[in-house]
């Protein structure tokens, strides 16, 4: 495969243009990652013991990806590429250099200048991790060859095998997760009484060690050799030999191994693990709740965080000692009532108003109806009644007979949890279905035809509106207990934001969609006040959630998870494309293209 | 004539805001007959449509179904009661599939059997459309948009199909093929109220239309009269 082939550049036949500006997107997003902070942040998590801190991976990712976009050529009909060779190694190599140079230029501007007042990073904290604490000369000396070999590398990855590049893939992502679920793996394994195998993936002070990141890493390499096809072979011919009966009985199994999974899983896991996981729960509901408004009626509501509180603050009030004007004590179970009550009203009262507005107006009003709430809360006027911004504390655990459900104790939290996302996604799924769902669809795509059709469109996005509400209250009631306050601060419209993200990200309208994208945005990242399972990334979270908000809007509109028509409607030209270009369709186009 | 109308206004007036758009309008649509609603632009067509549909209530007047007034009466009431619309330009949910469109056509009933029993007849009717159903609606061509927008009307089992501007947006052979489409189904038994720009062509398969102009009623009359007069044929049909 190295040799260069027949009919390949000449070495230095170059678009020198195109190297320079990709290299120099190259160099000006090291500098840019370096002066946000991320590296310098997050050198304390490390990764690989003494050879990778999750900070310098943040700067080395960059030149690879740049070196392999910079080498992809653009195939067009007609025209035959050149075939790949040393000159595309070249490309990668001086991009890569050039990324370098970036940071070179950033160390000597270091030195040399202060420009520590408008960029808070500009530090000498910054300088001592890119010289590696040496002087800048050894730093050049380090990062021009790893730029430019991981730049080659990138370039590289075009002229290889399939198979192999699959390893790698498989090697790479293998590791890095392994390398962020330390904690949950660190977790698992004294929940299983197997510290000794903790011990011999990880070190002691945090990252895996050198030999077992070489055992996983090849171990991970074969694991595509091994499978190498025959899982493929084995699911095409499942799916074309099952019978329906089969199909559910096979879809049965799965759910009751998730299921039992899910119930025994937390008595293995340690405290922070069971938090996030209930955290991961919480937003889930709200994402279930949001699914429904946004995803099914296609109302987009940038609100919702105001049933979220209703939820919260009801609880409260019903519930603690320290309501400052009407304390009844009662017991969780009442408040949950008064709380569906509640949240039904305030889904009317929002909703009634700006039902009958489209889009963007719709969007904009319910926003402002969002913060509406919250500074109601907060106002000297509610203050008598509500706590204004000290809130209402004191709010006690839940009791449950034998057991109790107190933030202390997050595993009991994450039961909770449990039980009402069942019943959320239970609710979702027989609403997608039934003919309110259906309803909701032809308002989503046309709500004057709709109406034609004889749908009350009034009443059916007002039940979107409600039953999103009393989703998003239930999570807020759960919250209260969980934490035993609540403050107007909790409420704030980035929940709202973040909670659209985690429904956009996981797929509009798919409800496994929905799970995925909190288990990973949430669980990973963290949500607005709560850290995720990378909790060095809290400074850096919003960073984080806008590129891949912008990643997945231009790669994979329809979320990680989508249902079929999102597919379908989102990549249908695209496919249309494909079956034009004719003789070069693949077999994947040709099986859309039968679909379609 | 004795029989009751299946449509009527009865000397209608509707405002959009201060602005009078229908103006003291009479109408009537008998069971079975193919009438047709004549106008220029802003003339108050789509207006009276959504009247008849109670998507508008009149400001004063009355709208009529089998003799009963139903100015207060919803949208959902008349499909309900055997009142339905193709709307112009079909407005087919496009990213639904074909199957779903049917069904949303049949919304407000409930009888399983009987909407089986429909889809059935629109599948002969129409067999391009039973290759179709999995698919989604904005990947049809014009004249299979036409026919699903006709079928997903009928599934409501209607009594009388109000069409808005049937022929509009379609190729020249495909309006003469729908115009035929149209009176298939009217020699069902089916009544058909159709408002079109394409006077010619509505007034040549319908029984009786009427003129508007600027929300009035000019000119009420038989289709064969009103082809014949002179006023239209200069203002309509491009004749001087």
């Amino acid at each position: 495969m190295m040799t260069v082939a027949l009919g390949s550049r000449k070495l230095f036949d170059q678009n020198w243009k195109r190297i320079l500006f990709w290299g120099g997107i190259c160099a000006l997003s090291q500098v840019f990652i370096c002066l946000v902070g991320l590296p310098s942040e997050l050198n304390r998590r490390i990764l690989i013991e003494s050879t990778l801190s999750l900070g310098y991976l943040f700067i080395l990712w960059i030149p690879l990806v740049f070196g392999y976009i910079v080498s992809k050529m653009v195939e067009l009909e007609g025209i035959e590429n050149p075939k790949p060779g040393a000159a595309d190694l070249l490309s990668g190599a001086l991009t890569g250099l050039i990324g370098s140079l970036g940071l070179v230029l950033l160390m000597l501007g270091i030195e040399n200048l202060d420009m520590r007042d408008p960029l808070i990073n500009w530090n000498p904290k910054l300088f001592r991790l890119l010289t590696f604490e040496n002087s800048i000369a050894f730093g050049s000396l380090v990062w021009i060859p790893v730029g430019v070999g991981l730049g080659t590398f990138g370039a590289f990855l075009h002229q290889i095998s399939a198979q192999i590049r699959k390893m790698i893939t498989y090697a790479t992502f293998g590791l890095f997760s392994f390398a962020i679920l330390e904690d949950v793996i660190d977790d698992l394994s004294e929940g299983f009484r197997l510290e000794w195998l903790n011990d011999l993936i990880y070190a002691k002070k945090g990252g895996m060690t050198v030999t077992s990141t070489i055992i996983i890493a090849v171990l991970l390499a074969l694991l595509p050799l091994l499978v190498r096809g025959k899982l493929k072979t084995k699911v095409a011919t499942y799916r074309s030999d099952v019978t329906p009966e089969g199909k559910r009985r096979n879809s049965i199994i799965l759910f009751s191994t998730i299921a039992v999974l899910v119930i025994v899983l937390p008595w293995f896991l340690g405290g922070i693990v069971n938090e996030l996981l209930a955290n991961v729960g919480l937003f889930l509901l709200l994402a279930l709740g949001l699914n429904i408004v946004v995803g099914l009626a296609g109302l987009l509501d940038l609100g919702y965080v105001a049933f979220f509180a209703v939820g919260g603050y009801t609880t409260a009030v019903f519930t603690s000692p320290n309501s400052p004007w009407f304390s009844p004590e009662t017991h969780f179970g009442i408040s949950l009532l008064v709380v569906v009550v509640m949240a039904t009203l305030a889904g009317l009262l929002i909703g009634a108003p700006v039902i009958r507005m489209r889009g963007d107006y719709l969007a904009i009003v319910t926003l402002g109806f969002g913060e509406i709430i919250r500074l109601l809360f907060l106002s000297d006027w509610l203050k008598p009644y509500l706590g204004g911004s000290q809130g209402i504390t004191n709010i006690p655990a839940i009791d449950l007979g034998p057991w109790e459900v107190r933030g202390a104790d997050p595993r009991s939290v994450f039961y909770m949890v449990l039980a009402f996302c069942v019943i959320a996604i239970y609710i979702s799924w027989r609403l997608q279905g039934s003919r309110l769902g259906r309803a909701w669809m032809a308002i989503r795509e046309d709500e004057s035809v709709a109406e034609v059709m004889g749908i009350n469109t009034v009443n059916s996005k007002l039940m979107a509106f409600v039953v999103g509400a009393v989703l998003a209250s239930f999570s807020g009631a759960v919250l209260a207990a969980k934490v035993g306050s609540v403050f107007p601060k909790s409420f704030e419209i980035l929940v709202s934001i973040i909670i659209l993200v985690v429904v956009i990200v996981g797929g509009m309208g798919s409800i496994t969609g929905v799970m995925v994208g909190s288990l990973v945005l949430i669980g990973i990242l963290g949500g607005p006040r709560q850290p995720g399972l990378l909790q060095e990334f809290q400074n850096y979270k919003l960073l984080i959630y806008g590129a891949l908000l912008v990643f997945m809007m231009l790669k994979r509109p329809e979320g990680l998870v989508p249902t079929a028509r999102r597919t379908r409607e989102l990549h249908q030209e695209e496919y249309l494309q494909d079956a034009w270009l004719g003789d070069d369709e693949t077999e994947e186009t040709k099986e859309v293209g039968e679909k379609l | 004539m004795t029989e009751t109308a299946l449509l009527e206004f009865r000397s209608v007036n509707t405002h959009y805001g201060a602005v009078h758009i229908l103006k003291d309008v009479d109408l009537a649509i008998y069971p079975g007959e193919m009438v047709c609603l004549l106008g220029g632009n802003a003339s108050g067509k789509s207006t009276t449509l959504k009247t008849l549909l109670g998507m508008v209530t009149p400001t004063s007047g009355h709208v009529l179904l089998d003799g009963e007034v139903v100015n207060d009466k919803p949208t959902s009431y008349r499909v309900t009661n055997g009142v339905t619309m193709v709307p112009e330009n079909r407005r087919l949910f496009k990213r639904l599939t074909v199957k779903e469109n049917l069904e949303l056509g049949a919304y407000l009933r409930d009888d399983r059997e009987g909407i089986e029993e429909d889809l059935e007849n629109i599948y002969e009717l129409f067999p391009r459309v039973k290759e179709r159903l999995s698919q989604k609606a904005g990947t049809l061509s014009g004249g299979e948009q036409q026919m699903v927008a006709i079928g997903r009307a009928l599934m409501s089992r209607p009594r009388v199909l109000l069409m808005d501007e049937p022929s509009m947006g379609l190729a020249p052979a495909l309006v003469q093929q729908n115009f035929e489409l149209i009176q298939q189904i009217h020699e069902e038994g089916m009544a058909i109220f159709m408002v079109e720009q394409n006077a010619n062509m509505a007034l040549s398969i319908a029984d009786r239309g009427w003129v508007l102009q600027t929300g009035r009623v000019v000119l009420d009359d038989t289709a064969e009269a009103l082809l014949a007069n002179p006023e239209l044929r200069s203002s309509y049909l491009g004749e001087s």
